[in-house]
């Protein structure tokens, strides 16, 4: 619940300050943002099966944005920075609509 | 989030005060994926290409570059298209204009059109004896020697007679026959073309004035700026003659 509400605070903080990116975070941001989602339907997913766990949800969270972020900076670093991010969004999407999938069993029994 | 089955109230609140740390770490990490997200809609909505990366912009630039080539040879193509369809269409309206204004003049040299402009209005009145066709040939070979253009023979009765090519005089009992029309004095004779010089012309000394009065007969000569021939010649097709190249 309480993360549910802070989700909607900080969409709304980031929609009221409408801070600009830096340039060096350009690349990085939106796979981040996908790895910090995967993350939270895990999470969500794991809620539901009743084996939610807040380390490893922090941790798979922190760990998850980090390890996009240097795959795709390692991705840069050796020139194949858009071909990796795509890879990463194509796994990260995967993962996600798994979750989601499992989360739709949960919640329509379907 | 499912709490934790804990017995003891003792390891409960520990629990929850474990609980809520994490719970608040887990909020601020969903505060900042929150942020990140609007942030990062935002900046996308804004412009994609700042936070492109290099090599994507220098491939976008290369389609570009490719794609303003292709246009540019198109806009060449279209435009000397243009330029071709537009010069056609002006030599067609040129020719056009010049066949028609060309044909006009033929057909007011062949008698085929009727025309208008200034010229001389003859009335020639007979006397005692009938005049002669070769008066009236000679009043218009003068009328042409000065410069009519386009000439009618006529009489009151309303015959008229477009003077061509081929026109040909000849007497008749009551009168004269001008290309088989048989008119009868008093003749009316329109010619358009300069009138000072026709009527110079006609009255010459020993002309066709002098030779109408001692035959007989009358002849009055009216300038006028402004005359109608509406009498107009069949267009005969040559049978024999062609066109040489």
């Amino acid at each position: 619940m309480i993360a549910a509400v802070a989700l909607v605070v900080g969409l709304v903080l980031g929609v009221i300050l409408r801070p600009t990116v830096p340039i060096w975070l350009q690349p990085y941001l939106p796979i981040m943002v996908v790895a910090a989602l995967d993350a939270v339907f895990g999470g969500l997913r794991a809620s539901l099966d009743g084996i939610f766990d807040d380390k490893v949800f922090v941790i798979s969270f922190v760990s998850n944005v980090a390890v996009a972020a240097i795959i795709v900076f390692l991705g840069d670093q050796l020139g194949v920075g858009g071909q990796l991010s795509t890879g990463v969004v194509v796994v990260l999407g995967i993962r996600i609509f798994g979750n989601v999938a499992a989360i739709r069993r949960h919640v329509f029994r379907a | 989030m499912k709490l934790p089955a804990v017995a003891s109230p003792r390891s409960f609140s520990a629990g929850l005060r474990r609980q809520g740390r994490a719970g608040l770490l887990i909020a601020v990490l969903l505060a900042l994926l929150g942020f990140a997200l609007a942030v990062q809609v935002r900046s996308n909505e804004a412009s994609a290409l700042p936070a492109a990366r290099q090599e994507d912009l220098v491939r976008i630039l290369d389609d570009l570059s490719a794609r303003e080539t292709r246009l540019r040879a198109e806009i060449n193509e279209l435009q000397v298209a243009q330029a071709k369809i537009s010069a056609s269409g002006n030599g067609t309206d040129a020719a056009l204009q010049e066949a028609r204004q060309r044909t006009a003049d033929l057909g007011v040299l062949a008698g085929t059109v009727p025309a208008h402009g200034p010229g001389l209005s003859l009335t020639l009145t007979e006397g005692n004896r009938h005049v002669a066709a070769e008066v009236l040939l000679d009043a218009l070979e003068e009328l042409r020697g000065a410069g009519a253009e386009a000439v009618q023979f006529g009489d009151n009765s309303g015959r008229r007679v477009r003077v061509g090519a081929s026109t040909w005089f000849g007497d008749t009992d009551s009168g004269v026959a001008v290309d088989g029309a048989h008119l009868k004095a008093p003749y009316l004779i329109i010619a358009i073309g300069d009138p000072a010089t026709m009527a110079a012309a006609l009255n010459i000394p020993g002309g066709v004035t002098d030779t109408v009065r001692q035959a007989g007969a009358g002849l009055r000569i009216d300038q006028s700026r402004l005359l109608v021939v509406s009498a107009l010649r069949p267009l005969q097709a040559p049978q024999y003659a062609r066109p040489a190249k």
